[in-house]
């Protein structure tokens, strides 16, 4: 019984492998492959022809690397904004006590719930008041706003592990309040800074619901609206350049999540989740 | 929030008083000043819009260039009590989020369990259990529809290969349409499940095991009899979190059937978005996205409850 034990459980850890990771081999797969052999019967993993070709038809639609600039515009600047204004606030979240700190949580816990269905109604005829519909600018805002809640949540974990004696210690050698946060607080917080940018990045690259909503001319779509159509009820688009469009749609968040990997096991999400 | 939201614009006083009280008020206008930025997208395009969407539930707002609606009461949700497609919507949207959240939790223990009892191969499946969190919806949705591709899938190609019938249609079919894109539900929402179940199970200290194992209970007692027990909090924040999560879901059904076959997909937040963007019924999309939004509210207050009480019980006896 007792040897049993072990064989049994990596059968199920083999299950949750090839469950887990099955899908994104067989993208692989059919990104390399031919059409005739996509649309054959045969089914196997290794193509029996490397079709490296899918990868530059799909750069060659135009419309595919005018919406991948699109989100790389979105994502950069909303990034950018999050960072600026999340760092101060974070500082203060992480620093103080009471009411304040307890507010702010509680709102970033209730973010996390957040019915976007009923705010995209009035968001989008408040954009469209101030001409922001159909616009990246109004897009980047939107993402802004809605990355910021976990964005703050993740640069104050980072905050909190800075000893406050190391900012005592600063003070007391009579360096200013701001000579000890740009001296001694921001460069300790680099990597958590670096962190928040990243998750903010991917945050905005894959999001989809508010791009859907507010962009309606094709030349401002982003990367998944774009793949979306392509598979859409008029979509007759070829398997193979759209497996290696996904693909490459894929890749800043694959980057992002390997980096991550040790963080994100180590409780991150844990510590979020439990508030 | 509200004490932030209005700083009081008192002009800057001379700061002569170096007292503590004077040091106090000035660290708080410097809080308040930091935190500004933050607030204002927040207020302005998520606060705001969120009050805003509660009163348009309460209008018979369309949308259209010039809007000119006026206050209907609650005439938007007497007809939506008797709109049986937006019920049946929900009906789906209750069963989509209840068993993706279940399976979800039960797949998650499981390979939770497996990576904290010291196999081989844990590097591999922590990366693997963490690309369908990485994976944009959209290319996931792209992903799962090749593989359920009824005459070019590898999903058919293997039931075919092991003798079952190989020719079903898994998104198009009435029957496992359903079923199909629940399956994907669980494959992405494991990750986030796995991880936080994973450093609950962490938590537990060795000792509680050890003394279980001395007085004779074997691994399934244990962990019925330890391990449940002690992850009871985190079971029943991160349920309550998926629930919601899954029930708010939208882009990966959107893509995958678009509510299809036949409205078998039809989860309640594609309901609504069709009503207002394709129908252009603001008004009555805000009062059904209102009502959505109650239930999901009230059944988490329900269910939290329960637990606290389960828990309190426990406690005493």
């Amino acid at each position: 019984m007792r040897t049993l034990v072990r064989p049994a459980q990596y059968v199920a850890l083999a299950g949750y492998i090839l469950f887990l990771g099955f899908p994104l081999l067989w993208l692989i797969s059919a990104s390399v492959k031919s059409s005739g052999e996509l649309n054959s019967l045969v089914v196997n993993l290794l193509p029996q022809e490397w079709h490296w070709e899918n990868y530059s038809e799909a750069l060659a639609r135009q419309g595919l690397v005018q919406s991948a600039a699109n989100s790389a515009i979105v994502a950069l600047a909303s990034t950018a904004l999050v960072i600026l204004i999340a760092l101060p606030a974070s500082y203060v979240l992480a620093r103080l006590k009471g009411a304040i700190r307890a507010a702010g949580v509680g709102w970033i816990l209730v973010s996390q719930v957040f019915p976007v269905i009923l705010v995209i109604l009035p968001l989008f005829l408040i954009l469209r008041t101030i001409g922001l519909t159909d616009s990246l600018v109004g897009l980047t805002l939107v993402h802004t706003t809605y990355t910021l809640p976990f964005a703050l949540w993740m640069l104050q974990g980072y905050v909190a592990a800075i000893p406050v004696e190391l900012e005592e210690a600063g003070s007391m050698d009579g360096a200013s309040r701001l000579v000890v946060l740009r001296r001694i607080v921001v460069p300790l917080l680099a990597p958590g800074v670096v962190a928040t940018a990243m998750f903010s990045f991917v945050s905005s690259w894959n999001e989809f619901f508010f791009a859907l909503v507010l962009l309606q001319s094709p030349e401002n779509y982003t990367l998944p609206i774009t793949l979306s159509t392509f598979i859409g009820g008029e979509g007759k688009v070829a398997l193979g350049p759209l497996a290696a469009g996904s693909v490459l749609a894929a890749i800043p968040s694959i980057v992002f999540f390997s980096i991550m990997q040790k963080k994100l096991t180590g409780g991150l999400m844990a510590g979020a989740v439990k508030g | 929030m509200t004490v932030l939201a209005s700083p009081r614009p008192s002009p800057p006083r001379p700061r002569r008083n170096r007292a503590p009280r004077g040091i106090e008020r000035a660290r708080r206008r410097e809080a308040a000043a930091l935190v500004m930025p933050s607030l204002l997208p927040i207020l302005v395009l998520s606060v705001a819009p969120l009050l805003m969407g509660v009163l348009l539930a309460f209008t018979d707002a369309e949308l259209v260039r010039r809007p000119d609606y006026q206050f209907v009461g609650v005439d938007n949700f007497v007809r939506l009590a008797g709109n049986s497609f937006f019920w049946e919507s929900f009906r789906i949207g209750m069963v989509w989020a209840v068993s993706v959240t279940l399976l979800q939790l039960v797949a998650a223990l499981g390979l939770a369990l497996l990576l904290n009892s010291g196999l081989r191969l844990q590097g591999l499946t922590r990366v693997l259990a963490l690309i369908p969190w990485a994976m944009p919806p959209v290319v996931v949705a792209i992903m799962w529809k090749m593989i359920y591709s009824p005459n070019a899938g590898p999903l058919n190609a293997f039931l075919g290969s092991v003798g079952l019938p190989d020719d079903i249609n898994w998104l198009a079919d009435f029957s496992t349409a359903l079923p199909a894109v629940i399956v994907v539900g669980v494959w992405v929402g494991m990750p986030q499940t796995t991880v936080t179940l994973l450093a609950g199970l962490q938590q537990i200290p060795a000792e509680l095991h050890e003394a279980a194992a001395m007085d004779g209970a074997g691994a399934w007692r244990r962990f019925w009899a330890v391990t449940l027990p002690s992850l009871r909090p985190i079971v029943a924040s991160i349920t309550s979190l998926n629930f919601i999560w899954n029930f708010n879901s939208f882009s990966l059904v959107y893509v995958l059937t678009e509510g299809g076959p036949g409205g078998r997909t039809m989860l309640p937040m594609l309901f609504t978005y069709l009503e207002a963007f394709k129908n252009r019924n603001i008004g009555y999309a805000a009062a059904m996205g209102v009502v959505l939004v109650v239930v999901v509210v009230l059944l988490l207050a329900l269910y939290l409850r329960s637990q606290f009480r389960e828990d309190r019980t426990e406690k005493k006896g």
